[in-house]
């Protein structure tokens, strides 16, 4: 690593060019357009370009946007908070007391959820938490309830974490995984109590690990429309329940660019302020 | 301290977090096979009613087809896309990486939501969109960082003098990636196949957005869910997450049956 290369050969531009070339059409294509369109106007249903800031002054004068912008800063700020704490100790176990079979078993568990569908599992979420569903019927039988699950925050939060924790759990556990086992051992051989231990050896090294979990948690959260729609009731609406909805109603695709742009600038200030803290190495640590 | 209690307080624990991970899937399997219509506790009967209902439904069976398409080649693409980017951040230092790597590790931080408005109305600008390779291009952006992750991750295990060897021994640069890096990445590049399809297999805001007329089966899915509640949802998850398994499995079994091989 860190062979400084200035020659520009052949064989170092057939790795660095496709995904340039690929992402300048496929991605910053799109994103430059967006931004665009929320300066183009819509007439008849129909969108025309032009450079008015007509949808920008429609958009954040309304109380309604700021109320839904707040409402999903923290509802996903919840939910990745929620994610982090409750996915630890699992993590924590599986990665210093299990053995290495177990583990790759966990995580290899922990896969099989990207591989059926978010909606499906949303759905079953639906059935489970309904007045008369899966979990009050369980409920009933010792006695409680029925509670009112769906259309919650309750509701919203579960599924952000059907979403979430599966992903949240594997990158704990592979961080605290890759630790050198010798430098815990020495902290508690040094006299260091284990929630200490936990505290100033295990967390400062999986530090990048655990930042990139609860970045990813915040995203999926903050991006989603399926968990606050379905389970949530949408009666506070989030942002990309705004998004949906003013696509739907007349064809306002500038209008859901104004909120799209705003979603991402809040989301790139969170995420390179994260990023910076995760890749700044510490004091007197190995690279 | 840190005695038999934690040891079994912490197996309860694991256990819970499965249980959570597990239940929706577990039920959306029961409830597939059970006759009532919004399912509850104590259970109906038994019946493949379900089942039977989407076997014969034309449209279930295109959007199969079209989902294999779709997630098949996502995966190669971004796989390719993400061993090059992963492959030259390891490698070389350059003027501009920091830039270079945030366009491909962007994508995953701006929600889908948005990706699937931009990437609607820039395809249709082009005349690109209402494809079915619509979804693979727009795809391929949005999974090429997973694939580049894991990648990265094993390229990290990889002592940097392996390469320097080959080259020592007389290894051209290609001959060095094909007998050197490519083997050693070989489980990242399998994993990242698997991930990017299950990713694209899995994703439906965008698909629904840029597919126009072809639907893959996530977006059959989302209309039938928009509807009402209609237990046919449960058959064909349960199907999709019976193939997916299976090829995971598959590509589990290939793999490891292939690294013994090459240990003997």
């Amino acid at each position: 690593m860190n062979i400084v290369n200035r020659r520009l050969d052949l064989y170092a531009l057939t790795w660095r060019l496709p995904i340039i070339l690929w992402q300048l059409v496929f991605f910053v294509g799109p994103v430059v357009f967006m931004v665009a369109m929320s300066f183009f106007v819509v007439r008849n249903y129909r969108m025309m370009e032009a450079f008015e800031f007509a949808n920008w002054e429609r958009m954040l004068t309304r109380g309604f946007f700021w109320d839904s912008y707040w409402y999903t800063l923290f509802v996903a700020s919840l939910s990745a908070t929620i994610a982090m704490c409750v996915a630890f100790p699992a993590a924590w176990a599986l990665a210093f007391r299990a053995s290495e079979s177990v583990r790759r078993w966990a995580i290899f568990l922990l896969v099989i959820p990207f591989f059926t569908s978010y909606l499906v599992r949303t759905f079953s979420w639906y059935v489970i938490l309904a007045e008369s569903g899966v979990l009050n019927a369980m409920l009933g039988y010792i006695g409680l309830g029925p509670f009112r699950m769906l259309n919650t925050h309750f509701g919203t939060i579960v599924g952000y974490l059907t979403l979430t924790l599966p992903l949240v759990v594997i990158l704990q556990t592979v961080s605290m995984a890759n630790i050198d086992k010798t430098l815990v051992e020495a902290a508690r051989n040094l006299g260091c109590k284990p929630l200490a231990t936990i505290w100033r050896v295990v967390l400062p090294l999986s530090k990048t690990g655990f930042i990139v979990a609860a970045l990813f948690c915040f995203i999926l959260a903050f991006g989603d429309f399926v968990a606050p729609f379905y389970l949530g009731g949408s009666q506070e609406p989030t942002l990309p329940i705004l998004i949906l909805d003013t696509t739907k109603s007349g064809q306002q695709w500038p209008r859901a660019a104004v909120v799209a742009i705003m979603m991402m600038l809040t989301l790139f200030t969170i995420a390179f302020t994260a990023i910076a803290l995760a890749y700044r190495k510490p004091k007197g640590a190995r690279a | 301290m840190m005695g038999r209690g934690l040891n079994i307080f912490l197996g309860l624990y694991v256990g819970l977090i499965f249980a959570f991970v597990f239940a929706p899937i577990l039920f959306s399997l029961v409830f597939s096979l059970n006759s009532q219509r919004f399912p509850t506790i104590p259970l109906g009967e038994f019946t493949l009613e379900w089942y039977v209902q989407i076997w014969n439904d034309e449209d279930v069976w295109q959007a199969v087809r079209n989902s294999v398409i779709v997630s098949s080649s996502t995966a190669v693409l971004a796989t390719f896309l993400g061993f090059c980017t992963a492959y030259s951040d390891f490698r070389y230092n350059f003027r501009f990486k920091g830039p270079y790597l945030a366009l491909i590790l962007l994508p995953p931080t701006i929600p889908l939501i948005i990706m699937a408005l931009a990437m609607l109305a820039w395809l249709s600008r082009i005349g690109l969109s209402g494809q079915l390779w619509s979804i693979i291009l727009a795809h391929s952006v949005l999974t090429a960082p997973f694939a580049m992750a894991l990648i990265r991750l094993r390229l990290h295990q990889m002592d940097p003098d392996l390469e320097a060897a080959a080259w020592n021994l007389g290894g051209s640069e290609w001959q060095a990636m094909r007998h050197v890096i490519v083997p050693f990445c070989a489980p990242a590049i399998v994993s990242a196949l698997c991930l990017t399809a299950a990713i694209s297999f899995d994703e439906f805001a965008v698909s629904w957005f840029v597919s126009g007329l072809n639907k893959t089966v996530p977006i059959v899915i989302l209309e039938i869910v928009q509807g009402n509640i209609d237990p046919t949802v449960n058959a064909i998850g349960t199907f999709v997450f019976l193939t997916s398994m299976t090829l995971v499995i598959l590509a589990q079994v290939i793999f490891i049956g292939r690294q013994i091989k090459s240990h003997s």
